[in-house]
């Protein structure tokens, strides 16, 4: 279990979090996280709850309260997923989820810069930060200070896993090549911003105006370490009710029936303006800046501690 | 049948008909992808080892896998010879398969031997075993050499390094998964 000083830490972190969102006009909300319906995404599996289901990510009711007129929104926020448990996953996480209108993923990049540098700025002896705007990890020196490589999904494909993206797909290899590939040589010097992912794999993602085969979603990566999954967010109702449609076939192809269309999200999603939302595995960059070898390692209770 | 989410280190599957082991292990998924159960295997009866990346949908037998108590009767050239003290069922195994476990093998000791179906593959031996030193070198008194542990050679012919104070003759306690010293035993 955690020991004293490492909660200590983390309970500074926390802190550290919500004074970067609060001084930046952000406004904390606090969603249900037990819901009537769930995100439909094939490959991220709910946890039934008496019928309803607890959350996967915050994204369906947060984005509701943007479309009612919210602007900046930030959360944190414990979320739960089915079968996720290894080194870096546990089926009960805590997620740091952000939205901004009136930005595209390109904005939410710099913030996530300023946001790690601001968390490294004034480390309280922690292992992982071993000076200003500095992480550590497997005995590498990380340097925060920004810009931060961007490094688009084609280019990753290229150059470490020889194959571009489209081939990958068409050979149905794109998530065993970025996990074995790709992944783990990203975020070693500075962290690295994964970006343009294949429309396939837009999820949330608006389409690219200037290339619709690839979507606007981003993924950060430190130390081989996937930290956070931010979109331009797509708000045309009908597009992503074909989106989750899809979805929705896949998951009952599987076996699992419960999955069901949001109608009421896809209602308010018409309101939304242009937005963009990231969403940070807290416990992640935690157990970076902690120091620790395991998830577990850096959360009040690991499972095998219930 | 084990499905990809009973993977885990140390878990022992059979693929095309082979026993393996899982060496390594690692859970991984990326973004919005899919889960991917990566394993490091190694071949029960091969030592070959290959590593592969399966989805949740991978599955797997069991390998049809017995352990049973024989006693060590003796080698001859490359086959080492045990006998199940029930039945007076025979069986040998090679050098090649036994591995290190050699240098803690005594005649009339007492292993676990595991089969594959009918094929014994291999032994798992007890954690501590007794043996006896048959060369080592006098404990010179004041040595101020500096050194706080010599080598001696035992009956099975291993070499290790114990206390200074250890002679030709004494029995010694072994812990075989280190093959490390542990007590000189008084009998």
């Amino acid at each position: 279990m955690i020991s004293p000083r490492r909660l200590a830490q983390r309970s500074g972190l926390l802190q550290a979090v919500r004074s970067f969102f609060i001084s930046r006009q952000y406004v904390e909300v606090d969603t249900p996280l037990r819901l009537p319906v769930s995100l439909p995404e094939s490959n991220i599996l709910p946890f039934s709850s008496q019928g309803w289901f607890l959350q996967t990510s915050p994204e369906l009711c947060m984005k509701r309260l943007l479309a009612h007129g919210c602007s900046r929104l930030f959360q944190i926020c414990h979320c739960f997923r089915r079968e996720e448990q290894g080194r870096y996953h546990q089926t009960e996480f805590a997620m740091l989820e952000w939205y901004h209108t009136g930005w595209s993923y390109l904005e939410l990049m710099e913030e996530c810069e300023d946001l790690l540098c601001q968390l490294a700025a004034s480390p309280v002896d922690l292992v992982g930060v071993p000076g200003p705007a500095t992480l550590q990890r497997d005995g590498r020196t990380i340097m925060l200070d920004p810009p931060w490589q961007r490094l688009t999904v084609d280019d990753a494909f290229e150059r470490f896993a020889g194959v571009s993206a489209r081939e990958a797909l068409a050979r149905d290899q794109f998530d065993e090549l970025l996990v074995t590939k790709i992944e783990p040589r990203l975020g070693w010097d500075r962290p690295v911003f994964l970006y343009d992912y294949p429309a396939e794999l837009a999820s949330l993602a608006r389409r690219k105006q200037e290339n619709p085969s690839l979507s606007e979603r981003v993924e950060l990566y430190v130390a081989g370490i996937e930290l956070a999954n931010g979109f331009s967010e797509l708000v045309d109702p009908e597009e992503q009710r074909q989106r989750f449609a899809k979805e929705i076939f896949r998951m009952r192809k599987a076996g699992y029936s419960l999955a069901s269309m949001p109608d009421r999200f896809l209602d308010d999603l018409g309101r939304l303006k242009e937005t963009a939302g990231i969403a940070l595995g807290l416990d992640r960059l935690f157990m970076i800046m902690l120091g620790c070898e395991t998830l577990a390692e850096a959360v009040p209770f690991g499972l095998n501690d219930l | 049948m084990y499905s990809a989410s009973d993977l885990r280190k140390g878990l022992k599957v059979e693929i095309d008909g082979e026993p393996y082991i899982i060496i390594e292990f690692e859970f991984s998924k990326p973004g919005k992808g899919q889960a991917l159960y990566r394993t490091k295997m190694r071949s029960m009866i091969s030592g070959n080892q290959f590593t592969q990346t399966y989805r949740s949908n991978a599955k797997f037998e069991k390998p049809d896998l017995e352990e049973r108590t024989m006693q060590f009767l003796y080698s001859q050239d490359d086959e080492f010879h045990f006998m199940d003290t029930s039945s007076y069922e025979q069986i040998s195994l090679t050098r090649d398969q036994l591995g290190d476990n050699i240098n803690f093998l005594v005649d009339n000791m007492e292993v676990q031997v595991l089969f594959f179906g009918d094929r014994p593959i291999d032994i798992n031996l007890p954690i501590f075993v007794h043996l006896e030193v048959i060369k080592a070198d006098p404990w010179v008194k004041g040595d101020t050499s500096g050194t706080d542990t010599k080598p001696v050679t035992l009956e099975t012919g291993y070499v290790l390094q114990v206390p200074p104070f250890i002679e030709q003759g004494d029995r010694i306690q072994i812990d075989t998964r280190t093959g490390g010293y542990i007590t000189r035993v008084k009998e």
